[in-house]
Protein backbone atom coordinates (compact mmCIF):
# COMPACT_ATOMS: atom_id res chain seq x y z
CA UNK A 1 0.00 0.00 0.00
CA UNK A 2 1.29 3.43 -0.87
CA UNK A 3 2.24 5.27 2.31
CA UNK A 4 -0.35 8.64 1.49
CA UNK A 5 -3.23 5.70 1.16
CA UNK A 6 -1.96 4.32 4.57
CA UNK A 7 -2.07 7.65 6.29
CA UNK A 8 -5.49 7.92 4.49
CA UNK A 9 -6.79 4.67 6.07
CA UNK A 10 -5.32 5.49 9.87
CA UNK A 11 -6.66 9.14 9.75
CA UNK A 12 -9.74 8.16 8.55
CA UNK A 13 -10.21 5.51 10.87
CA UNK A 14 -9.04 7.87 13.98
CA UNK A 15 -11.65 10.16 13.18
CA UNK A 16 -14.43 7.39 12.50
CA UNK A 17 -13.74 5.88 16.03
CA UNK A 18 -14.51 9.20 17.64
CA UNK A 19 -17.08 10.34 15.80
CA UNK A 20 -19.11 7.02 15.75
CA UNK A 21 -19.65 7.83 20.01
CA UNK A 22 -20.21 11.33 19.59
CA UNK A 23 -22.43 10.99 16.72
CA UNK A 24 -24.58 8.59 18.53
CA UNK A 25 -25.37 11.08 21.07
CA UNK A 26 -25.59 13.78 18.48
CA UNK A 27 -28.54 11.75 16.82
CA UNK A 28 -29.99 11.20 20.23
CA UNK A 29 -29.96 14.66 21.50
CA UNK A 30 -30.77 15.80 18.08
CA UNK A 31 -28.17 17.87 17.06
CA UNK A 32 -27.42 17.06 13.64
CA UNK A 33 -28.37 20.70 12.51
CA UNK A 34 -25.85 22.12 15.08
CA UNK A 35 -23.14 19.82 13.98
CA UNK A 36 -23.20 20.84 10.82
CA UNK A 37 -23.43 24.48 12.07
CA UNK A 38 -20.11 24.32 13.88
CA UNK A 39 -18.25 22.39 11.07
CA UNK A 40 -19.51 25.55 8.83
CA UNK A 41 -18.52 27.87 11.21
CA UNK A 42 -15.04 26.28 10.97
CA UNK A 43 -14.05 28.26 7.27
CA UNK A 44 -14.56 31.12 9.39
CA UNK A 45 -11.88 30.07 11.97
CA UNK A 46 -9.55 28.95 9.01
CA UNK A 47 -10.11 32.61 7.70
CA UNK A 48 -9.31 33.86 11.00
CA UNK A 49 -6.09 31.77 11.47
CA UNK A 50 -4.72 32.94 7.56
CA UNK A 51 -5.48 36.95 8.36
CA UNK A 52 -3.90 37.07 12.26
CA UNK A 53 -1.13 34.58 11.04
CA UNK A 54 -1.67 31.82 13.31
CA UNK A 55 -2.34 27.86 12.48
CA UNK A 56 -5.92 27.27 10.69
CA UNK A 57 -6.68 24.31 12.40
CA UNK A 58 -6.41 26.08 15.60
CA UNK A 59 -8.86 28.67 14.15
CA UNK A 60 -11.06 26.00 13.16
CA UNK A 61 -10.73 24.92 17.21
CA UNK A 62 -11.66 28.54 18.55
CA UNK A 63 -13.92 29.20 15.76
CA UNK A 64 -15.88 25.54 16.56
CA UNK A 65 -15.62 26.21 20.42
CA UNK A 66 -17.39 29.86 20.31
CA UNK A 67 -19.71 29.00 18.06
CA UNK A 68 -20.81 26.22 20.24
CA UNK A 69 -20.68 28.11 23.40
CA UNK A 70 -22.50 30.69 21.75
CA UNK A 71 -25.09 28.76 20.95
CA UNK A 72 -25.41 26.59 23.97
CA UNK A 73 -25.88 30.06 25.65
CA UNK A 74 -28.55 30.94 22.91
CA UNK A 75 -30.34 27.85 23.69
CA UNK A 76 -30.04 27.78 27.11
CA UNK A 77 -31.99 31.53 27.83
CA UNK A 78 -34.59 31.03 25.59
CA UNK A 79 -37.09 28.78 24.29
CA UNK A 80 -36.31 30.75 21.11
CA UNK A 81 -37.02 28.52 17.42
CA UNK A 82 -33.81 26.93 17.63
CA UNK A 83 -33.50 25.44 13.84
CA UNK A 84 -33.77 29.82 12.91
CA UNK A 85 -31.13 30.47 14.90
CA UNK A 86 -29.22 27.65 13.66
CA UNK A 87 -30.07 28.39 9.84
CA UNK A 88 -28.63 31.92 10.81
CA UNK A 89 -25.15 30.58 12.05
CA UNK A 90 -24.51 28.18 9.95
CA UNK A 91 -24.95 29.86 6.76
CA UNK A 92 -23.94 33.15 8.66
CA UNK A 93 -20.67 31.34 9.21
CA UNK A 94 -19.86 29.69 5.88
CA UNK A 95 -20.80 32.95 4.19
CA UNK A 96 -18.41 35.29 6.40
CA UNK A 97 -15.95 32.60 6.29
CA UNK A 98 -15.85 32.30 2.17
CA UNK A 99 -15.66 36.24 2.18
CA UNK A 100 -12.77 36.43 4.46
CA UNK A 101 -10.79 33.92 3.02
CA UNK A 102 -11.30 36.48 -0.31
CA UNK A 103 -9.83 38.91 1.93
CA UNK A 104 -7.11 36.17 3.49
CA UNK A 105 -5.64 36.17 -0.34
CA UNK A 106 -5.82 32.76 -2.13
CA UNK A 107 -1.81 32.31 -1.22
CA UNK A 108 -0.91 28.45 0.14
CA UNK A 109 -5.43 28.31 0.37
CA UNK A 110 -7.21 25.39 -1.49
CA UNK A 111 -10.77 26.59 -0.37
CA UNK A 112 -11.61 23.11 -2.15
CA UNK A 113 -9.47 21.19 0.32
CA UNK A 114 -11.56 22.74 3.43
CA UNK A 115 -14.85 22.22 1.65
CA UNK A 116 -14.51 18.87 0.72
CA UNK A 117 -11.67 17.29 2.98
CA UNK A 118 -8.35 16.26 1.53
CA UNK A 119 -7.49 13.23 3.08
CA UNK A 120 -4.78 11.67 0.26
CA UNK A 121 -3.51 14.76 1.79
CA UNK A 122 -2.98 13.89 5.63
CA UNK A 123 0.39 14.61 6.64
CA UNK A 124 2.43 12.27 9.49
CA UNK A 125 1.89 15.57 11.60
CA UNK A 126 -1.63 15.35 10.86
CA UNK A 127 -1.95 11.97 11.90
CA UNK A 128 -1.06 12.68 15.13
CA UNK A 129 -2.46 15.72 15.76
CA UNK A 130 -5.98 13.57 14.72
CA UNK A 131 -4.79 10.73 16.79
CA UNK A 132 -4.18 13.17 19.95
CA UNK A 133 -7.17 14.99 19.33
CA UNK A 134 -9.31 11.86 18.85
CA UNK A 135 -7.93 10.45 22.21
CA UNK A 136 -8.73 13.74 24.40
CA UNK A 137 -11.83 13.83 22.83
CA UNK A 138 -12.63 9.93 23.33
CA UNK A 139 -11.32 10.72 27.13
CA UNK A 140 -13.38 13.70 27.72
CA UNK A 141 -16.66 11.71 26.04
CA UNK A 142 -15.88 8.94 28.76
CA UNK A 143 -15.24 10.80 31.45
CA UNK A 144 -19.12 12.32 31.39
CA UNK A 145 -20.85 9.36 29.76
CA UNK A 146 -23.21 9.06 32.43
CA UNK A 147 -24.48 12.39 33.32
CA UNK A 148 -24.56 13.35 29.68
CA UNK A 149 -26.79 10.41 29.24
CA UNK A 150 -29.22 11.00 31.70
CA UNK A 151 -28.97 14.64 30.87
CA UNK A 152 -29.97 13.42 26.92
CA UNK A 153 -33.04 11.02 28.22
CA UNK A 154 -34.02 13.80 30.86
CA UNK A 155 -32.40 16.94 31.60
CA UNK A 156 -34.41 18.31 34.07
CA UNK A 157 -34.71 14.89 35.95
CA UNK A 158 -31.11 14.07 36.00
CA UNK A 159 -30.53 18.07 37.45
CA UNK A 160 -32.59 17.19 39.82
CA UNK A 161 -31.00 14.01 40.61
CA UNK A 162 -27.83 16.11 41.12
CA UNK A 163 -26.12 15.54 37.77
CA UNK A 164 -23.80 18.74 36.95
CA UNK A 165 -25.44 19.63 34.01
CA UNK A 166 -23.67 23.16 32.73
CA UNK A 167 -20.15 21.37 32.70
CA UNK A 168 -21.20 18.51 31.17
CA UNK A 169 -22.76 20.16 28.76
CA UNK A 170 -19.82 22.04 28.03
CA UNK A 171 -17.33 19.24 28.27
CA UNK A 172 -19.78 17.80 25.26
CA UNK A 173 -19.36 20.96 23.46
CA UNK A 174 -15.70 20.79 23.64
CA UNK A 175 -15.81 17.40 22.42
CA UNK A 176 -17.78 18.31 19.55
CA UNK A 177 -15.36 21.40 18.75
CA UNK A 178 -12.37 19.08 18.76
CA UNK A 179 -14.29 15.76 16.56
CA UNK A 180 -15.21 18.93 14.32
CA UNK A 181 -11.89 20.19 13.68
CA UNK A 182 -10.45 16.87 13.47
CA UNK A 183 -12.59 15.51 11.15
CA UNK A 184 -12.44 18.52 8.83
CA UNK A 185 -9.27 17.32 7.03
CA UNK A 186 -11.24 13.64 6.37
CA UNK A 187 -14.11 14.78 4.86
CA UNK A 188 -14.20 18.82 4.71
CA UNK A 189 -16.52 21.36 6.54
CA UNK A 190 -19.66 20.08 3.97
CA UNK A 191 -19.41 16.99 5.00
CA UNK A 192 -18.11 16.76 9.16
CA UNK A 193 -21.89 16.51 9.81
CA UNK A 194 -22.49 13.48 7.79
CA UNK A 195 -20.05 11.35 9.35
CA UNK A 196 -21.15 11.63 13.08
CA UNK A 197 -24.77 10.94 11.80
CA UNK A 198 -24.83 8.37 9.23
CA UNK A 199 -22.96 5.91 10.97
CA UNK A 200 -24.79 6.14 14.50
CA UNK A 201 -28.18 6.47 12.58
CA UNK A 202 -26.70 2.96 10.96
CA UNK A 203 -26.06 1.53 14.04
CA UNK A 204 -29.47 2.25 15.75
CA UNK A 205 -31.06 -1.25 14.37
CA UNK A 206 -28.47 -3.28 15.82
CA UNK A 207 -27.70 -1.84 19.35
CA UNK A 208 -29.89 -2.73 22.69
CA UNK A 209 -27.57 -0.41 24.69
CA UNK A 210 -26.13 3.16 24.38
CA UNK A 211 -22.69 1.48 24.67
CA UNK A 212 -23.34 -1.20 21.49
CA UNK A 213 -24.55 1.58 19.46
CA UNK A 214 -21.59 3.72 19.92
CA UNK A 215 -19.44 0.77 19.48
CA UNK A 216 -21.58 -0.20 16.80
CA UNK A 217 -21.16 3.60 14.87
CA UNK A 218 -17.32 3.41 15.44
CA UNK A 219 -16.92 0.52 13.48
CA UNK A 220 -19.20 1.25 10.73
CA UNK A 221 -17.99 4.72 10.41
CA UNK A 222 -14.17 3.06 10.30
CA UNK A 223 -15.88 0.71 7.75
CA UNK A 224 -17.12 3.73 5.47
CA UNK A 225 -13.53 5.09 5.34
CA UNK A 226 -12.10 1.98 4.18
CA UNK A 227 -14.47 1.11 1.43
CA UNK A 228 -14.60 4.89 0.64
CA UNK A 229 -11.66 4.90 0.01
CA UNK A 230 -11.28 2.03 -1.83
CA UNK A 231 -14.25 2.96 -3.81
CA UNK A 232 -12.66 6.47 -4.31
CA UNK A 233 -8.92 4.33 -6.20
CA UNK A 234 -11.24 2.36 -7.99
CA UNK A 235 -13.29 4.89 -9.31
CA UNK A 236 -11.11 7.54 -9.35
CA UNK A 237 -14.14 9.64 -7.56
CA UNK A 238 -13.43 12.34 -4.46
CA UNK A 239 -11.84 10.39 -1.54
CA UNK A 240 -14.16 12.75 1.11
CA UNK A 241 -17.53 11.97 -0.55
CA UNK A 242 -16.45 8.49 -1.43
CA UNK A 243 -16.41 7.92 2.69
CA UNK A 244 -19.75 9.81 3.08
CA UNK A 245 -21.27 7.24 0.06
CA UNK A 246 -20.39 4.36 1.51
CA UNK A 247 -21.76 5.45 5.07
CA UNK A 248 -25.10 6.43 3.57
CA UNK A 249 -24.97 2.51 1.89
CA UNK A 250 -24.07 1.03 5.14
CA UNK A 251 -26.96 3.00 6.48
CA UNK A 252 -29.47 2.19 3.74
CA UNK A 253 -28.25 -1.66 4.35
CA UNK A 254 -29.05 -1.35 8.25
CA UNK A 255 -32.70 -1.07 7.36
CA UNK A 256 -32.20 -4.87 5.85
CA UNK A 257 -31.05 -5.86 9.77
CA UNK A 258 -34.84 -6.35 10.80
CA UNK A 259 -35.55 -9.02 8.34
CA UNK A 260 -32.21 -10.52 9.08
CA UNK A 261 -33.31 -11.14 12.44
CA UNK A 262 -31.15 -8.86 14.25
CA UNK A 263 -31.67 -8.83 17.97
CA UNK A 264 -31.45 -4.84 18.28
CA UNK A 265 -34.52 -4.38 15.67
CA UNK A 266 -37.28 -2.59 16.93
CA UNK B 1 -50.53 27.25 58.33
CA UNK B 2 -51.70 23.52 58.84
CA UNK B 3 -52.40 21.87 62.43
CA UNK B 4 -49.66 19.28 62.67
CA UNK B 5 -48.21 19.76 66.23
CA UNK B 6 -45.06 17.89 64.70
CA UNK B 7 -41.73 18.24 67.03
CA UNK B 8 -39.81 17.43 63.64
CA UNK B 9 -39.26 20.49 61.15
CA UNK B 10 -40.53 20.49 57.72
CA UNK B 11 -39.13 18.86 55.39
CA UNK B 12 -39.53 21.97 52.86
CA UNK B 13 -40.67 24.76 53.57
CA UNK B 14 -41.94 27.72 51.21
CA UNK B 15 -42.08 31.17 51.97
CA UNK B 16 -43.47 34.39 49.92
CA UNK B 17 -42.17 32.62 46.94
CA UNK B 18 -42.29 34.55 43.14
CA UNK B 19 -41.39 33.52 40.19
CA UNK B 20 -40.81 35.76 37.14
CA UNK B 21 -40.00 34.85 33.81
CA UNK B 22 -40.49 37.12 30.54
CA UNK B 23 -41.65 39.89 32.45
CA UNK B 24 -44.72 37.42 33.35
CA UNK B 25 -45.24 36.59 36.96
CA UNK B 26 -45.88 32.70 37.22
CA UNK B 27 -45.76 32.52 40.88
CA UNK B 28 -46.55 34.99 43.57
CA UNK B 29 -46.50 35.34 47.38
CA UNK B 30 -46.22 31.20 47.93
CA UNK B 31 -46.71 29.37 50.95
CA UNK B 32 -46.20 25.75 51.87
CA UNK B 33 -44.50 23.37 54.05
CA UNK B 34 -44.44 19.67 53.33
CA UNK B 35 -44.66 17.63 56.83
CA UNK B 36 -42.92 14.26 57.43
CA UNK B 37 -44.78 11.60 55.94
CA UNK B 38 -48.04 14.08 54.76
CA UNK B 39 -49.24 13.28 51.43
CA UNK B 40 -49.79 17.13 49.51
CA UNK B 41 -51.78 17.27 47.07
CA UNK B 42 -50.59 20.40 44.50
CA UNK B 43 -53.76 21.80 42.09
CA UNK B 44 -54.85 24.24 40.05
CA UNK B 45 -55.49 24.47 36.27
CA UNK B 46 -53.39 24.90 33.46
CA UNK B 47 -50.61 27.32 33.61
CA UNK B 48 -51.33 27.62 37.44
CA UNK B 49 -47.21 27.43 37.78
CA UNK B 50 -47.73 23.69 39.59
CA UNK B 51 -44.57 22.67 37.53
CA UNK B 52 -42.84 25.63 38.21
CA UNK B 53 -43.29 25.48 41.80
CA UNK B 54 -42.41 22.29 41.79
CA UNK B 55 -38.90 22.50 39.94
CA UNK B 56 -38.26 25.74 42.32
CA UNK B 57 -38.66 23.10 45.03
CA UNK B 58 -36.27 20.58 43.42
CA UNK B 59 -33.86 23.58 42.80
CA UNK B 60 -33.79 23.32 39.14
CA UNK B 61 -34.93 27.24 39.07
CA UNK B 62 -34.01 30.44 41.62
CA UNK B 63 -37.09 32.20 42.68
CA UNK B 64 -37.19 35.86 42.36
CA UNK B 65 -38.05 36.45 45.56
CA UNK B 66 -39.26 34.52 48.86
CA UNK B 67 -37.15 31.63 49.96
CA UNK B 68 -37.41 27.54 49.99
CA UNK B 69 -35.80 26.02 53.01
CA UNK B 70 -35.56 22.03 53.16
CA UNK B 71 -34.04 19.92 55.98
CA UNK B 72 -30.68 19.28 56.16
CA UNK B 73 -29.84 15.90 53.95
CA UNK B 74 -33.37 15.99 52.28
CA UNK B 75 -33.22 13.23 49.45
CA UNK B 76 -35.84 14.36 47.17
CA UNK B 77 -37.33 11.63 44.23
CA UNK B 78 -38.52 12.90 41.59
CA UNK B 79 -41.08 11.48 38.84
CA UNK B 80 -41.31 14.47 35.96
CA UNK B 81 -43.99 14.93 33.82
CA UNK B 82 -44.10 13.31 30.03
CA UNK B 83 -41.05 11.92 29.96
CA UNK B 84 -40.44 11.07 26.12
CA UNK B 85 -37.68 8.66 25.32
CA UNK B 86 -35.98 9.56 21.78
CA UNK B 87 -36.51 6.65 19.32
CA UNK B 88 -32.98 6.30 18.29
CA UNK B 89 -31.54 5.44 22.11
CA UNK B 90 -31.42 2.11 22.22
CA UNK B 91 -31.87 2.10 26.43
CA UNK B 92 -32.82 -0.96 28.27
CA UNK B 93 -35.17 -0.72 31.49
CA UNK B 94 -32.22 -1.39 33.86
CA UNK B 95 -30.00 1.02 32.00
CA UNK B 96 -32.54 3.89 32.59
CA UNK B 97 -32.74 3.33 36.35
CA UNK B 98 -29.16 3.37 36.92
CA UNK B 99 -28.59 6.96 35.15
CA UNK B 100 -29.95 8.17 38.13
CA UNK B 101 -26.57 7.99 40.27
CA UNK B 102 -24.19 5.58 41.43
CA UNK B 103 -26.94 2.62 42.35
CA UNK B 104 -25.82 -1.23 42.39
CA UNK B 105 -27.97 -3.76 40.00
CA UNK B 106 -29.40 -5.12 43.11
CA UNK B 107 -31.05 -1.82 44.29
CA UNK B 108 -32.30 -1.34 40.78
CA UNK B 109 -34.08 -4.85 40.80
CA UNK B 110 -35.42 -4.38 44.20
CA UNK B 111 -36.52 -0.77 43.18
CA UNK B 112 -37.84 -2.49 39.92
CA UNK B 113 -40.08 -5.03 41.96
CA UNK B 114 -40.98 -2.77 44.49
CA UNK B 115 -43.01 -1.47 41.50
CA UNK B 116 -44.12 -4.39 40.61
CA UNK B 117 -42.41 -4.75 37.09
CA UNK B 118 -39.55 -6.36 37.70
CA UNK B 119 -40.68 -8.15 34.22
CA UNK B 120 -39.54 -5.41 32.33
CA UNK B 121 -36.36 -5.16 33.45
CA UNK B 122 -34.24 -6.38 30.41
CA UNK B 123 -37.19 -4.48 28.18
CA UNK B 124 -36.31 -1.33 25.74
CA UNK B 125 -37.91 1.70 27.35
CA UNK B 126 -39.49 2.14 24.36
CA UNK B 127 -41.38 -0.75 24.23
CA UNK B 128 -42.88 -0.86 27.23
CA UNK B 129 -46.78 0.70 28.19
CA UNK B 130 -47.69 3.91 29.31
CA UNK B 131 -48.21 1.92 33.02
CA UNK B 132 -44.98 0.08 33.44
CA UNK B 133 -43.32 3.58 32.35
CA UNK B 134 -44.85 5.75 35.08
CA UNK B 135 -43.61 2.43 37.66
CA UNK B 136 -39.95 2.39 35.76
CA UNK B 137 -40.23 6.50 36.61
CA UNK B 138 -41.66 5.49 40.20
CA UNK B 139 -38.62 2.88 40.94
CA UNK B 140 -35.63 5.28 39.53
CA UNK B 141 -37.40 7.94 42.00
CA UNK B 142 -37.04 4.86 44.91
CA UNK B 143 -33.80 4.78 44.01
CA UNK B 144 -32.61 8.01 45.47
CA UNK B 145 -33.97 6.64 48.97
CA UNK B 146 -36.13 9.78 49.52
CA UNK B 147 -38.00 11.23 52.40
CA UNK B 148 -40.01 13.38 49.67
CA UNK B 149 -41.12 12.01 46.75
CA UNK B 150 -42.44 14.92 44.08
CA UNK B 151 -44.53 13.83 41.56
CA UNK B 152 -45.69 15.63 38.39
CA UNK B 153 -48.78 14.20 37.47
CA UNK B 154 -47.93 10.27 37.77
CA UNK B 155 -50.88 8.77 36.45
CA UNK B 156 -50.91 10.42 32.44
CA UNK B 157 -51.16 8.61 29.65
CA UNK B 158 -52.54 5.56 31.77
CA UNK B 159 -55.91 4.14 32.04
CA UNK B 160 -58.24 4.08 34.52
CA UNK B 161 -57.57 0.86 35.98
CA UNK B 162 -53.94 1.26 35.27
CA UNK B 163 -54.36 5.10 37.09
CA UNK B 164 -55.93 3.27 40.50
CA UNK B 165 -53.27 0.69 40.94
CA UNK B 166 -50.50 3.16 40.46
CA UNK B 167 -52.30 5.31 43.12
CA UNK B 168 -52.72 2.56 45.31
CA UNK B 169 -48.85 1.81 44.81
CA UNK B 170 -48.25 5.32 45.39
CA UNK B 171 -49.65 5.13 48.65
CA UNK B 172 -48.06 1.62 50.12
CA UNK B 173 -44.87 3.06 48.67
CA UNK B 174 -45.13 5.58 51.04
CA UNK B 175 -46.36 3.81 53.61
CA UNK B 176 -43.44 1.39 52.91
CA UNK B 177 -40.35 4.22 53.20
CA UNK B 178 -42.20 6.72 55.60
CA UNK B 179 -41.52 9.31 53.04
CA UNK B 180 -43.96 12.02 52.04
CA UNK B 181 -44.86 12.89 48.92
CA UNK B 182 -46.14 15.91 46.97
CA UNK B 183 -48.10 15.05 43.90
CA UNK B 184 -49.19 17.39 41.47
CA UNK B 185 -52.70 15.95 40.21
CA UNK B 186 -55.65 16.89 37.68
CA UNK B 187 -57.50 14.01 39.56
CA UNK B 188 -60.10 16.31 41.76
CA UNK B 189 -61.75 12.72 43.01
CA UNK B 190 -58.05 11.43 44.24
CA UNK B 191 -57.52 14.45 45.87
CA UNK B 192 -60.44 14.81 48.01
CA UNK B 193 -60.21 11.38 48.98
CA UNK B 194 -56.79 9.87 49.20
CA UNK B 195 -54.53 13.24 50.32
CA UNK B 196 -54.11 14.64 53.60
CA UNK B 197 -53.74 18.26 52.17
CA UNK B 198 -54.57 20.17 49.26
CA UNK B 199 -52.94 23.06 47.76
CA UNK B 200 -54.39 25.01 45.33
CA UNK B 201 -52.68 27.99 43.16
CA UNK B 202 -53.22 29.65 40.33
CA UNK B 203 -50.30 31.85 40.20
CA UNK B 204 -50.90 32.85 43.77
CA UNK B 205 -51.92 30.96 46.43
CA UNK B 206 -55.75 30.14 46.34
CA UNK B 207 -56.23 28.14 49.33
CA UNK B 208 -54.93 25.24 51.21
CA UNK B 209 -55.71 23.03 53.75
CA UNK B 210 -57.67 19.76 54.07
CA UNK B 211 -59.47 18.57 51.04
CA UNK B 212 -62.67 19.06 52.85
CA UNK B 213 -62.28 22.62 54.16
CA UNK B 214 -60.60 23.94 50.25
CA UNK B 215 -63.50 21.90 48.77
CA UNK B 216 -65.54 24.45 50.56
CA UNK B 217 -63.80 27.11 49.51
CA UNK B 218 -65.00 30.08 47.46
CA UNK B 219 -61.59 30.30 45.65
CA UNK B 220 -61.58 26.77 45.01
CA UNK B 221 -65.30 26.41 43.90
CA UNK B 222 -64.53 28.96 41.30
CA UNK B 223 -61.98 27.87 39.51
CA UNK B 224 -63.06 24.16 39.03
CA UNK B 225 -66.62 25.52 39.24
CA UNK B 226 -69.85 23.03 39.88
CA UNK B 227 -67.79 19.49 38.42
CA UNK B 228 -65.53 20.06 41.41
CA UNK B 229 -68.00 20.36 43.65
CA UNK B 230 -70.05 17.52 42.30
CA UNK B 231 -66.98 15.38 42.47
CA UNK B 232 -66.76 16.52 46.47
CA UNK B 233 -70.57 15.24 46.75
CA UNK B 234 -69.75 11.36 45.12
CA UNK B 235 -66.89 11.21 47.14
CA UNK B 236 -67.60 12.20 50.28
CA UNK B 237 -71.04 11.43 50.93
CA UNK B 238 -70.94 10.14 54.36
CA UNK B 239 -70.78 13.61 55.56
CA UNK B 240 -73.51 16.31 55.93
CA UNK B 241 -72.20 19.01 53.60
CA UNK B 242 -73.26 22.37 53.86
CA UNK B 243 -72.68 24.27 51.12
CA UNK B 244 -74.92 27.41 50.72
CA UNK B 245 -72.13 29.78 52.07
CA UNK B 246 -71.20 30.44 48.73
CA UNK B 247 -74.57 30.34 46.94
CA UNK B 248 -73.87 27.02 44.89
CA UNK B 249 -75.91 24.27 44.53
CA UNK B 250 -74.24 20.82 45.06
CA UNK B 251 -76.30 18.52 42.42
CA UNK B 252 -77.45 19.03 38.83
CA UNK B 253 -79.83 16.76 37.10
CA UNK B 254 -76.99 15.35 35.57
CA UNK B 255 -75.64 14.26 38.85
CA UNK B 256 -75.61 10.61 40.25
CA UNK B 257 -78.26 11.70 42.61
CA UNK B 258 -76.13 11.22 45.96
CA UNK B 259 -78.74 11.87 48.91
CA UNK B 260 -77.63 15.48 49.95
CA UNK B 261 -79.42 18.03 51.75
CA UNK B 262 -78.41 21.50 50.45
CA UNK B 263 -79.01 24.34 53.32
Amino acid sequence: MDEFLLRAVLAGIGVAVVAGPLGSFVVWRRMAFFGDTLAHSALLGIAIGLLLGFNPTLGVFAACLAVALALAGICDRGRIAGDTVLGIMSHGTLALGLVAVAFAGSAGLNLLAYLFGDILAVTAFDLIWIYGVGAVALAGLAAIWRPLLAITVHEDLAAAEGAPVRRTNMVFMLVMALVVAAAMKVVGILLVAALLIIPAAAARHFARTPEQMAVIAAVIGAASVVAGLAGSLWLDTPAGPSIVVAALIGFMASHLAPYLGAKGAR
Amino acid sequence: MNGLHSAATPLVTVRDLGFNSGGREILQHIDLTIESGELVSLIGPNGAGKTTLIRAILGLIRPDSGSITKRPGLHIGYMPQRLVIEPTLPLPVHRFLALGGAVSQGECRQALAEVGAEDIWATQVSQISGGEFQRMLLARALLRKPDLLVLDEPVQAVDVNGQTELYALINSVKDNHGCSVLMVSHDLHLVMSATDRVICINGHLCCAGHPEDVSRDPSYLALFGEAAAANVALYHHHHDHHHGLDGRVLDGPADEGAPHSHG
